[in-house]
C-alpha cells in the first residue's frame, strides 16, 4: 500500500426529486487499498457508485482520477476511465462460455480468435487462481465462480478502480475466503477496491480503510483497524449499542408451549430428501447450515413452494394435504421466500397491493379486498413496520431492499398465521432493520405465533430461536437446544465436529 | 394432477388434430370417390382452390362436381388447397394416377412448368379453369377464364346507358392488385379520366363490407354529393348501402343513389329483384360445361383462351329465374 | 378531475398520456383540416327511426368491435406477456355459429329468445376455443403467438365448415336493433353495447380479485405462485373471457351487416387489437395494465382509419400513412423515450424550483 491517492471525490452532490441523496460528500481510495463503504440502506452507498459508474450524473461535485479530473457521463466512460463494478446480480450471459464471457463486447473485430481468447483467459484465471476453465459455460459455474469472472474480465480491461457491489451475500463461507483471497491478490498489484456489503465480519476481515456515510451525508473515513465494531455499527446507524445487548441473552431458556403446531414425517419435495419436523406453538427455530445444505428447499417443502413428494403432514394433531403454496395458507402458515425479487415481490405493483395480495388470495376470488379496506391496511402495517415510501401508492419495485422485505413482511403479517417461515429476511438490509426484523419475531412468538427463522448470520439465529436444526448436504444433521445454543458448537455440527 | 396433465394432453392433441382435419375436411373428400366401374369413365382430376375460399368458389366446387358426375360419364377426382405447393403435389399424383385430363384452378401462377410438362408427356390433357398460369400456350389444350376487364366493361357500358345528367361516383375496390379488382377498376377509371364520370372517392375496403360501410359513412359525412356506388363485389355493395340506410338516403330503382355490385351471389340479385340495389355483375364460376363439351367433343371450334359468357342484371328486367340459374350460394 | 389533467402533464408520463395527446392531435389536425369535421346532427334512417350521424359517430361506432376485443386482449396480454392473434378467425366461428342457430328458425321465426340462444351458443363456442388457446399457453407453455398461430390458420375455415355455405343472410328486426339502432334510441347499439361491456368488465374488476391476480402472474409468476396464486387458471381464464368479448364482438358484426363472411368479418383485427393494447400504453411484455388505455387505443385507431378516408387518401397508401402514425405513437410511448422525456421533465421542475428559491431569497 503506497497510500497514493487514486480515486477522489469532492463535495458530490445528488438530489432525487424530493430526497437529497447526497450532500457534499467526500470519498478517497488510495492506491492498492480495500475500502469499506458502510452505511445503512438510504445512506447513499448506492447513489455514489451509480455517479462512479455514470449511472446517475452528479448535480454538484468533482471526480478526479490519479489527480487528472474526468467526466463520467456514461457507464461507457467509467470503464474508459478505468472504472469497473461487479454488481451483487451476476450481469454476464450464463449461456456463454467463461472466455466469451471475458472478452465479449469489447473487441472491435467482426472475426475474434477463439483459440487466442481462451488462452488469454486461462493465462488470466491462472494468475487470479480462480477455478475455472475458459471454455466452461458459465451458468454451470457456482454464483462465487461466476462474480470472480465478472472480476476477472474487470482486471484485464486493465481496471484501476474495481467496485464489489455486496459480492459475497450469496456466497457460502469457503466461496467468501477465494474471493477474498482474489481480492488481496489485485490490491497487491495496486488495484483500489471499493467493498460494498452488510457483513461487519468480513469488513473486519479484509478491508483496510472505512467510509460511513449516513442519510447522504458523510460521517467519515477510519482506519480500520482503529475503528472498533461496536463503535462502526453505532456510526452507522447513529445510536449507541445498547439495544442490540438488550436483544435477550442467548444462554436463557425460552419457555415453549406444549402443543405441537405443525408435524411433518418423511416430508419430501423434488428438491429436499425426506425429513421430519415439528414445531411447537409460540416456538422460534431456526434451519441453519451452508448454502446449499437443503435449509432453503426443506423450508420450501414445508409450505408446498416445490412439488412436495411424498411425506405426513398434521396441523394441530390432525393429518392435512399440503401440496402447493395456498394448502399451506390455507392452514395458517405464511412463507417469506428467499428469493426477495424471484419469490416475493410484485415489483410494478404499489407497496399497497404487494401487502394485501397473499390476504387476498386466501379470502378467494369472489372476495376482493375493497379499495378503503386496502388502504387501511396498508396504512396500518407502514406505519407498524416503518416502511419507508412516498405514499401507499408508490411501486414496491422503487423502495430500497430492506423496504421491501418489510412489506412482504407486511403481507404474510396481514394473513395473521399461525405459523411463518421467514427465509433470510435479513439479508442485504441494514442493521437498524435487521434489529427490528429480529424484535419482531421474538414478539410474534410471545403472541404465540410458531417461527421458523433462517439466517446465513448464525449469531441472529442464536438470538432469535430457541432450537436449531443443522443441515448438512440436504440431511438434518443435528438439533440444538439450550446450552448447546452457542457459536462454537454451532460451527462444529455444520462442519461435522459431532462425531 | 399428473393424470389431469395428461388427460389436457390428450384433449389437446385430439383438437389439434382435429382442427386440422376440419381445415382439411374438403381436400380430399373426392379422392377416395374412384368406383369399379373404371372401364369406360373419363378419368377427370381437378385442382382447385377449396370451396371455403369464397361464394365464388363454393358455387365453382360444386359446378365441377355436378358437371362431372359418374352420371355423365366421369369419374372425378379432387384436390382443394390455397397452397400452390400442395397444389403441385397433388397434381404430381393425378399424373401418376394416369388421369385422362387434368383440370387446374392454381393458387399462384408459376412453378407450373414441370408438372405440365410431364403432363404433356404422359398423354394428360391439361385445361385451365378460372386462373390463367405463366406456362408456354402449348402445355394446355385450353384454359376458360372469366374476362375480368370485361366485366367492368359491361357494368360501366350498362351505367351509361343510363343517361343520367351527371355521374358522381363512390368507387370500392376489392384488395388491391387482385385480378378481380384490377379488371373491374379499368373502365370506370377510365371514364374518370375522360371527365366523363366524376370520382367523389376511391378506396379499397379489400373485399370487407365493415370497410365499405366506414368509406361511405365518411362520404356522407363529408357532406359531398354523389348518385352512383359502385362497389367491386357483394359484400362490399351491402355495406355501402347499410350506410346509406343510417343516414336515410335512398338507393336502387326509384331511390337517389345508383347501387353497383359484382359476383351475383342469390342473395344479392334478391336484392336486385326488390329493387334496393340497380346492378350486379355475373362472374360466372360455371366453367365445367364448356371443359365437358370440348372433352366429349361436342365442342370442336375453340381459342386457347375462352372466356365465360358473363352477364349484367339490371333490377328493371331480373326475375326469379334469373336468381334461380345464375345466383351463388344459398 | 382539474387535478387529475394536471397530473397527466406534471408527473411525467402517465399511462394514459400519450393516447390522450395522440387523440388531442388527431382532433385538432381534423378541425383544421375541416371545421365541421365533429359535427353530429340528427338524422332518419330508410326505417324512419331518428339517428345520430357524423364522422364521431362514424368513429366511435366502427371501433365497436375493435374496442371490445381490445379489452379482453389487455387481459391476456397482462396475464400471459403475449398475445392472442387468433381472435378475427375466432369471431368468424362464433359470427357462424350465432347465424347458424338463427338460420335454423327461418326468417320469420327470429325471436328474442332465439337471438339470446344464438348469442349464447356463440358464447360457448368462442370460450371453448379460447380455453383451448389458454391450455397451450399455461398448461405446456407455448408462446400465446404461437399456441394461437393454429387457430388463426383453420380459424376461418372452422367457421365455414359451421356456416356450411359462403356468406348465409339472417333478416330481422332484432338483429338490426343490435347491429344498427333500436328505434327510438338515436345512437347506435354496438356504441351502448361497447359501454355495457366496459361497464361489465368494471363490476368484474370490482366484484373479483382478477385485476390484482392477473397483474400478479403477469409481472412475477413466480412470486405469484409462492403466494398461492394458481397462474394457470388465471391464464385460461385470461383467454376464455377474450373467447366472451370474441363472441359479442363477432356477433355485432354479424348484426350489423345480417350476414357472416367468414373470410372478411373482423379481417385482421387481430393486428388492430394488439395496436390498440400498446397505443393505450400497456406493456406488451404483461404486468400492469389499464383497460381504459386499450378503448382509447382502438378509438385512435378507427379515428385515424376514418381521417384517412376522409381526407382521401389513395388505396395503395393507407396502410402506409396508418403504418407510420402508429409506429410513431408506439415509438413516442416506448420505455426510452418515456425515461428521457421524464428526466428532461424533471431536469425543467428542479430547473423551476432552483429559479423559484432563488427569487424567494431577493424578496
Amino acid at each position: 500500500m503506497d497510500g497514493k491517492e487514486l480515486l477522489t471525490m469532492r463535495h458530490i452532490k445528488k438530489q432525487f426529486p424530493g430526497v437529497l441523496a447526497l450532500n457534499d460528500v467526500d470519498f478517497t481510495l488510495r492506491k492498492g487499498e480495500i475500502h469499506a463503504l458502510m452505511g445503512e440502506n438510504g445512506a447513499g452507498k448506492s447513489t455514489l457508485i451509480k455517479i462512479l459508474t455514470g449511472v446517475y450524473q452528479m448535480d454538484e461535485g468533482e471526480v478526479r482520477i490519479e489527480g487528472e479530473k474526468v467526466s463520467i457521463h456514461s457507464p461507457q466512460a467509467a470503464q474508459n476511465s478505468g472504472i469497473s463494478t461487479v454488481y451483487q446480480e451476476i450481469t454476464l450471459c450464463p449461456n456463454l462460455t467463461v472466455a466469451e464471457n471475458m472478452f465479449i463486447g469489447r473487441d472491435n473485430s467482426l472475426f475474434s480468435n477463439r483459440k487466442k481468447y481462451e488462452k488469454r483467459a486461462d493465462e488470466l484465471l491462472k494468475q487470479l487462481e480462480i477455478p475455472a476453465k475458459s471454455t466452461q459455460q458459465l451458468g454451470r459455474c457456482s454464483l462465487a465462480i461466476q462474480q470472480m469472472v465478472a472480476i476477472a474480465r474487470a482486471v484485464d480491461m486493465k481496471c484501476k478502480v474495481l467496485i464489489l457491489d455486496e459480492p459475497t451475500s450469496s456466497l457460502d463461507d469457503k466461496e467468501v475466503n477465494m474471493l477474498f483471497k482474489l481480492m488481496r491478490n489485485l490490491k497487491s498489484e495496486g488495484v483500489g477496491i471499493i467493498f460494498v456489503t452488510h457483513f461487519l465480519e468480513q469488513v473486519y476481515e479484509v478491508s483496510d480503510r472505512i467510509t460511513v456515510l449516513r442519510n447522504g451525508e458523510l460521517v467519515g473515513e477510519y482506519l480500520t483497524e482503529e475503528l472498533p465494531q461496536v463503535e462502526l455499527v453505532s456510526k452507522m446507524i447513529g445510536k449507541a449499542l445498547d439495544e442490540l445487548n438488550s436483544l435477550g441473552d442467548p444462554d436463557e431458556t425460552k419457555k415453549v408451549s406444549d402443543e405441537v403446531f405443525y408435524e411433518a414425517e418423511g416430508l419430501s419435495s423434488e428438491n429436499a430428501l425426506p425429513f421430519d419436523f415439528k414445531i411447537h406453538k409460540g416456538e422460534v427455530n431456526g434451519f441453519t447450515g451452508l448454502l446449499g445444505s437443503g435449509r432453503s428447499e426443506s423450508v420450501r417443502a414445508i409450505f408446498g413452494a416445490d412439488k412436495v413428494t411424498g411425506g405426513k403432514i398434521k396441523i394441530k394433531g390432525a393429518q392435512v394435504k399440503i401440496t402447493k403454496p395456498i394448502d399451506a395458507m390455507k392452514h395458517g402458515i405464511g412463507y417469506l421466500a428467499e428469493d426477495r425479487k424471484r419469490d416475493g415481490i410484485i415489483a410494478e405493483l404499489s407497496v399497497r397491493e404487494n401487502i394485501i395480495l397473499a390476504l387476498q388470495v386466501m379470502n378467494g376470488f369472489f372476495k376482493p379486498i375493497s379499495r378503503s379496506e386496502s388502504e387501511a391496511f396498508a396504512d396500518e402495517y407502514i406505519k407498524v413496520l416503518q416502511i419507508k415510501t412516498a405514499n401507499r401508492e408508490t411501486p414496491v419495485g422503487s423502495l430500497s431492499g430492506g423496504n421491501q422485505q418489510k412489506v412482504i413482511l407486511a403481507r404474510w403479517l396481514l394473513t395473521h398465521p399461525d405459523y411463518l417461515i421467514l427465509d433470510e429476511p435479513t439479508r442485504g438490509i441494514d442493521v437498524g432493520t435487521k434489529l427490528e426484523i429480529q424484535k419482531l419475531v421474538l414478539k410474534l412468538a410471545e403472541e404465540g405465533v410458531s417461527v421458523t427463522f433462517i439466517s446465513s448470520e448464525i449469531e441472529e439465529m442464536l438470538r432469535t430461536c430457541s432450537r436449531l436444526i443443522v443441515m448438512r448436504d440436504r440431511h438434518i444433521v443435528g438439533e440444538l437446544k439450550g446450552k448447546e445454543l452457542n457459536q462454537v458448537q454451532v460451527m462444529k455440527t455444520i462442519a461435522g465436529g459431532e462425531a | 394432477m399428473k393424470r389431469v396433465k395428461a388427460l389436457l394432453l390428450v384433449l389437446t392433441l385430439v383438437l389439434s388434430v382435429g382442427l386440422c382435419a376440419c381445415s382439411k375436411d374438403s381436400k380430399d373428400s373426392g379422392n377416395g370417390g374412384s368406383t369399379g366401374k373404371t372401364d369406360e369413365k373419363i378419368k377427370v382430376g381437378v385442382v382447385n382452390n377449396p370451396a371455403s375460399e369464397s361464394g365464388y368458389r363454393e358455387a365453382n366446387v360444386k359446378d365441377m362436381e355436378k358437371v362431372f358426375s359418374a352420371e355423365n360419364g366421369y369419374e372425378l377426382k379432387t384436390f382443394y388447397s390455397q397452397k400452390n405447393d400442395d397444389q403441385l403435389k397433388a397434381a404430381q399424383g393425378f399424373i401418376t394416377d394416369g388421369v385422362d385430363y387434368l383440370l387446374i384452378s392454381a393458387a399462384e401462377t408459376t412453378g407450373w412448368d414441370d408438372v405440365l410438362k410431364k403432363a404433356k408427356e404422359a398423354g394428360i390433357k391439361v385445361f385451365l379453369f378460372d386462373r390463367m398460369l405463366s406456362v408456354s400456350e402449348d402445355l394446355y389444350e385450353a384454359a376458360v377464364v372469366s374476362d375480368m376487364p370485361k366485366e367492368g366493361e359491361t357494368a360501366v357500358n350498362w351505367l351509361l346507358s343510363l343517361n343520367l345528367p351527371e355521374y358522381k361516383v363512390i368507387h370500392i375496390q376489392g384488395a388491391m392488385g387482385s385480378d378481380a379488382q384490377v379488371g373491374r377498376t379499368g373502365a370506370l377509371e377510365a371514364q374518370f379520366t375522360s371527365g366523363k364520370m366524376k370520382k367523389v372517392v376511391q378506396q379499397t375496403a379489400t373485399w370487407d363490407e365493415a370497410e365499405a360501410k366506414k368509406i361511405v359513412e365518411t362520404v356522407i359525412n363529408s357532406g359531398e354529393d354523389f348518385n352512383i356506388i359502385y362497389a367491386e363485389n357483394d359484400g362490399m355493395a351491402r355495406g355501402a348501402v347499410a350506410a346509406l340506410d343510417a343516414a336515410g338516403i335512398t338507393h336502387g330503382v326509384d331511390g337517389k343513389v345508383v347501387v353497383m355490385g359484382f359476383d351475383c351471389n342469390k342473395w344479392a340479385l334478391k336484392e336486385l329483384l326488390a329493387g334496393n340495389w340497380n346492378y350486379d355483375g355475373q362472374c360466372s364460376p360455371f366453367q365445367a360445361q364448356v371443359i365437358s363439351d370440348i372433352i366429349k367433343g361436342v365442342k370442336k371450334d375453340y381459342a386457347k383462351k375462352i372466356f365465360s359468357e358473363e352477364k349484367g342484371f339490371d333490377a328493371k328486367t331480373i326475375t326469379q329465374a334469373d336468381i334461380d340459374n345464375y345466383g351463388l350460394g344459398e | 378531475m382539474k387535478n387529475k389533467i394536471k397530473n397527466v402533464f406534471s408527473n411525467g408520463f402517465g399511462q394514459l398520456t400519450i393516447p390522450i395527446i395522440a387523440i388531442l392531435i388527431l382532433v385538432i389536425f381534423n378541425l383544421i383540416r375541416d371545421p365541421g369535421f365533429f359535427s353530429i346532427e340528427l338524422t332518419q334512417n330508410n326505417d324512419g327511426n331518428n339517428v345520430l350521424a357524423g364522422n364521431l359517430i362514424s368513429i366511435i361506432d366502427n371501433a365497436s368491435e375493435l374496442a371490445i376485443i381490445a379489452m379482453g386482449m389487455t387481459l391476456v396480454t397482462a396475464a400471459c406477456g403475449g398475445q392472442d392473434i387468433s381472435v378475427g378467425a375466432a369471431a368468424a366461428i362464433a359470427g357462424s355459429a350465432f347465424v347458424k342457430i338463427l338460420s335454423n328458425a327461418g326468417t320469420d321465426g327470429i325471436s328474442g329468445g332465439l337471438v339470446l340462444a344464438a348469442f349464447l351458443f356463440a358464447c360457448v363456442v368462442a370460450m371453448l376455443f379460447g380455453a383451448f388457446n389458454g391450455t397451450l399457453v399455461a398448461v405446456f407453455k407455448i408462446q400465446p403467438m404461437i399456441a394461437t398461430l393454429i387457430l388463426f390458420t383453420c380459424g376461418r375455415s372452422i367457421a365455414y365448415w359451421i356456416s356450411g355455405s359462403a356468406t348465409p343472410n339472417v333478416a330481422s328486426p332484432i338483429i338490426d336493433g343490435i347491429g344498427r339502432i333500436i328505434p327510438g334510441v338515436p345512437i347506435p347499439t354496438p356504441v351502448l353495447i361497447v359501454i355495457a361491456v366496459a361497464i361489465i368488465f368494471k363490476l368484474v374488476f370490482h366484484f373479483t380479485s382478477l385485476e390484482l391476480l392477473t397483474q400478479s402472474v403477469g409481472i412475477n409468476g413466480n412470486a405469484a405462485r409462492v403466494n398461492g396464486i394458481n397462474s394457470t387458471f388465471i391464464k385460461i381464464l385470461s383467454f376464455v373471457i377474450l373467447g366472451i368479448c370474441v363472441a359479442v364482438a363477432g356477433s355485432i358484426g354479424v348484426c350489423r351487416m345480417g350476414q357472416v363472411s367468414h373470410d372478411t368479418l373482423l379481417l385482421d383485427i387481430e393486428m388492430d387489437a394488439i395496436l390498440a393494447v400498446a397505443i393505450g400504453g400497456n406493456n406488451l411484455g404483461g404486468g400492469k395494465f389499464k383497460i381504459s388505455g386499450s378503448i382509447l387505443g382502438a378509438y385512435i385507431i378507427q379515428m385515424l382509419t376514418i381521417t384517412l378516408y376522409a381526407m382521401k387518401v389513395r388505396s395503395t397508401d393507407v396502410k402506409a400513412y396508418k403504418a407510420i402514425v402508429i409506429v410513431l405513437l408506439v415509438v413516442i410511448g416506448s420505455p426510452v423515450v418515456k425515461a428521457k422525456v421524464n428526466k428532461y421533465i424533471s431536469r425543467l421542475r428542479s430547473g423551476r424550483i432552483k429559479a423559484s428559491e432563488k427569487g424567494a431569497g431577493r424578496t
